[in-house]
């Protein structure tokens, strides 16, 4: 267990950041409306998941909604409560932890702007280790946590609760519906589960993954390393290109941005192209044709200075980027996880998902703590 | 007539259709007028032009740039935000540095008001509320507001009547509306806007006494100055919004570069005495950088060049062996420190003369430098330069590299990755004569849904209005063309939402 300060929360907001991989939403209001909090003296702990009890009642709250609206219509900050309060009120019980839905992007935050008001842990976990633009994408649905009951709320606390349906597509579609009608943005509280639930089923540590990639990318910027060597040090992986952005296609698609991105290369990659599919999230990176690394292994494209992260949402020609392939979470490598997000989940039949190797950080610090554990003498 | 001012220097250029009459460089003195009426004198005097005969002044200035990074002069301001109850998570002025909003904040307001992105209201205005807040802001002696509204770029409504509201019930009150200073982005539009309420009283004086200078040489031209994405506004318009003439600099010497050159798609490098600074040209303008900048300390979305800066310039010290170049550099005392000048610091400066690529100074004080030393010290040099100009390009060929600026001297004849080298007469001068043929824009920025129109008619619609945009703010119909058209589909809208951002230039009228 740890308390949340402000120079943490700074660390989580870059790691966090990088964690969306291109989609997700900026963290930046997020960590604006968490710090106003913690001036203010309210206070966030981080429970490791492994001390969630097995009776607990774990509830992933967040926001969902058009990032370009949330850069503008700034979120009240309470949404997610009011969700979450309506989803208590439905099961007659009430929560005694929250999780993060999504660590890439703004989601990372959310819950603890909500844990910060409504005095509750945020587990040190998620559903994605990273971002992914639907609801079924996540761990929790994959690993069979129902969908329902779910609840949204907006800006004036207009509730709607889903009862039931039938499964978190039919939820994602349900909800998307009512988000338009919300302005765009709402929050949400689902789904519910229990502590043994959550242990099963979420993705460990990416909190403590997201505080240590943003304060190794920090330290690096301060001592005048690279930061970007510093980022994949912690995150595992490699860097798969060094380029600079000469095209970039966007298109509506169902709702969603996809595109494509075509960089061409410089120093070591000069004379190569990369192109990176898109649709919210980075999908795959492909070097003059070959198939580099692809999606849910995270394709992140950074500033080659600063190591701060590159959107899908601003990437735009003449940005000099460095492109870096991590290692997918182990959760989201499995056959039924590939099925929901591995490359024909996007619609790419021909695409083969090839794991990059090595091992995810959220893996790597679950990994640490088991070794630890049991050399502690009980 | 074009006049820059800068940290350093006060350029002016006076320019017939086009050609260069006469230029000058003066050091720019701290009341800033002064510095304006040697060098409008100067040129005068050169072109034996009577004051009368000149059609328009435009002036390019970082005055308040630096008012804003040294914290000097900013007025207290009243800070209203309409939009409750969204944005209560992140009020006004939450992200400032301390100094600066402890210097400012004098009535800080979040309020109901502001519109959905499809145009609904949030919620009705809070006219009790808005009525006590008139006199508090009277009590306090407050003499410029900021008013921002949710989605105002979009729908004005809820902002334009509280900006009303203000005028008529606080007498005096100065007052900056967000949606003609900024884009979707609500954070960073307030800011800009609050950083311009700061910043208008100042305006204010210093416009107020350009115009006295330029009057008391018998000039009685209209003045504008240039904005931040290489166009103008005029005097009137420049004292209500002085934050848009931010980053006008860099931007006046790539225009003025574009102009001298003949060329709209290019790579300019302008060399000082520190540092280079180099930019994109495309289609004659200087390509924007896609960040959220940040100007002392504060957030803002500001249309500002994509500028790359290296510590390379003429007075950058070249270690004794020639193994190293920059980033330390003598700065403004190159004329003492230099060899060339009798100094004893070795400069880039010194390289160049050594190496027979400029001659200025004294030659025979660096004749004893070894040639291995001169040519080391040259390669860095190139190198430097040619990674700088590739990482600026966007296509694999090579592209003209047009070279600006007191440190041009350092750029060789040929580079790499260059298909030439243009080094256009008047380059020293650059920025001023950027300013002086600036355009004039107008832009809109907004959300549309297509469903029930098409693609065509929603950029049609947004394309006129942004060229109506431009007329207003001074531009000759006839010249009006649209210059930037950027599409972004917008997630999670399945409306079909689309951000439209475009943006129009023509040429001044009667200019």
């Amino acid at each position: 267990m740890w308390e949340l300060d402000e120079e943490k929360l700074e660390a989580i907001t870059i790691g966090a950041g990088i964690l969306g991989t291109g989609g997700g939403g900026n963290p930046y209001y997020g960590k604006l409306s968490v710090r106003r909090l913690l001036r203010e003296g309210r206070r966030v702990t981080i429970v490791s998941p492994e001390d969630v009890p097995d009776d607990a009642l774990v509830v992933s709250v967040g926001g969902m909604g058009a990032p370009t609206i949330g850069i503008e219509r700034i979120h009240r900050g309470d949404e997610p409560l009011a969700a979450l309060r309506a989803l208590e009120a439905h099961l007659s019980r009430r929560a005694t932890h929250l999780v993060a839905g999504e660590i890439g992007g703004a989601n990372a935050l959310r819950p603890m702007a909500v844990a910060a008001l409504a005095d509750l842990p945020v587990v040190d976990g998620d559903g994605m280790g990273r971002a992914f633009p639907e609801l079924q994408m996540d761990t929790f649905a994959i690993y069979g946590v129902p969908a329902t009951p779910a609840a949204l709320a907006d800006i004036f606390h207009n509730l709607v609760v889903f009862p039931w349906l039938q499964d978190a597509v039919t939820l994602e579609r349900y909800a998307r519906a009512v988000t338009v009608q919300m302005g765009g943005a709402a929050g949400f509280a689902f789904p519910a589960m229990s502590g043994a639930d959550l242990r099963r089923t979420v993705i460990p540590y990416t909190v403590t993954l997201a505080l240590r990639l943003g304060e190794a990318v920090l330290r690096a910027r301060r001592e005048h390393h690279d930061p970007i060597a510093a980022a994949l040090a912690v995150t595992g992986g490699c860097v798969l290109f060094r380029g600079k952005v000469i095209d970039v296609e966007r298109r509506l698609a169902a709702g969603f941005a996809r595109g494509v991105v075509r960089l061409e290369g410089l120093a070591e990659d000069r004379g190569s192209k990369l192109r990176i599919d898109f649709q919210n999230e980075n999908l795959i990176a492909r070097r003059d044709g070959e198939v580099l690394a692809v999606v849910p292994d995270l394709i992140c494209l950074v500033d080659q200075e600063t190591a701060e992260p590159v959107t899908t949402e601003v990437v735009r020609y003449g940005l000099r980027v460095v492109v870096l392939g991590i290692p997918a979470p182990t959760l989201l490598r499995t056959p039924e996880a590939l099925a929901v997000v591995g490359p024909q989940a996007f619609g790419y039949r021909d695409v083969v998902y090839r794991p990059l190797p090595g091992l995810y950080g959220g893996d790597r610090i679950a990994a640490e703590r088991r070794a630890d554990a049991l050399r502690k003498p009980r | 007539m074009g006049i820059d001012v800068g940290g350093t220097n006060t350029d002016a250029v006076l320019l017939d259709r086009g050609e260069v009459l006469a230029w000058a460089k003066e050091p720019t003195t701290p009341d800033v007028s002064t510095g304006i009426l040697r060098v409008v004198r100067d040129v005068l005097a050169q072109a034996r032009i009577a004051p009368d005969e000149i059609r328009a002044v435009m002036l390019g200035t970082t005055h308040f740039t630096n008012a804003v990074v040294q914290r000097q002069e900013l007025a207290r301001i009243a800070v209203l935000r309409l939009g409750l109850p969204a944005t209560a998570s992140i009020p006004p002025l939450e992200d400032w540095p301390d100094d600066l909003r402890d210097a400012v904040a004098g009535f800080v307001a979040l309020l109901p008001g502001g519109h959905q992105f499809d145009g609904r209201e949030i919620s009705p205005l809070d006219h009790s509320a808005l009525n006590q807040i008139c006199e508090r802001i009277i009590e306090l002696g407050i003499s410029s507001a900021a008013v921002t509204a949710v989605f105002s770029p979009a729908t004005s409504a809820h902002e334009d009547a509280v900006a009303d509201l203000l005028a008529s019930r606080v007498p005096g009150l100065r007052i900056t509306r967000s949606r003609e200073i900024g884009r979707l982005g609500l954070l960073e539009r307030e800011n800009a806007a609050a950083l311009n309420a700061c910043l208008v009283p100042l305006a204010e004086r210093t416009i107020r006494a350009f115009q006295d200078a330029l009057a008391e040489l018998g000039l009685t031209a209209p003045l504008y100055l240039s904005q931040n994405d290489g166009t103008l506004m005029t005097a009137d318009f420049a004292t209500r919004y002085p934050v848009l003439t931010f980053a006008s600099g860099p931007t006046n010497s790539m225009r003025g570069a574009a102009v001298l050159s003949g060329l709209r798609d290019a790579i300019v490098l302008d060399v000082g005495g520190t540092t280079t600074d180099s930019g994109a040209l495309v289609n004659g303008f200087p390509r924007e950088a896609s960040f959220a900048v940040t100007i002392g300390g504060v957030r803002t979305n500001f249309r500002m060049p994509d500028v790359v800066s290296i510590g390379l310039g003429g007075g950058s010290l070249v270690a004794p062996d020639g193994r190293s170049v920059g980033p330390r550099s003598v700065g403004f005392r190159l004329m003492q420190e230099a060899r060339i000048f009798g100094g004893n610091t070795l400069t880039a400066s010194d390289i160049a003369v050594a190496a027979g690529r400029a001659r200025f100074g004294d030659p025979t004080c660096v004749a004893d430098l070894s040639p291995v030393l001169v040519q080391r010290a040259l390669t860095i040099i190139d190198q430097r330069l040619a990674e700088l100009v590739d990482s600026l390009k966007t296509s694999a060929g090579p592209v003209p590299v047009i070279v600006v600026g007191g440190g041009s001297v350092l750029v060789p004849g040929q580079l790499e990755g260059a298909s030439e080298v243009i080094r256009p007469p008047y380059a020293a001068v650059a920025n001023a004569i950027g300013a002086a043929i600036a355009q004039v824009s107008g832009e809109v920025d907004r959300i549309v849904s297509l469903e029930g129109q098409t693609r065509e008619s929603a950029l049609a619609a947004a394309r006129a209005d942004a060229c109506r945009a431009a007329i207003t703010a001074g531009a000759d119909p006839a010249t009006v063309s649209v210059v930037e058209v950027e599409e972004v589909p917008i997630a999670y809208l399945p409306s079909n939402a689309v951000r439209i951002r475009i943006k129009a230039v023509g040429d001044l009228r009667g200019g």
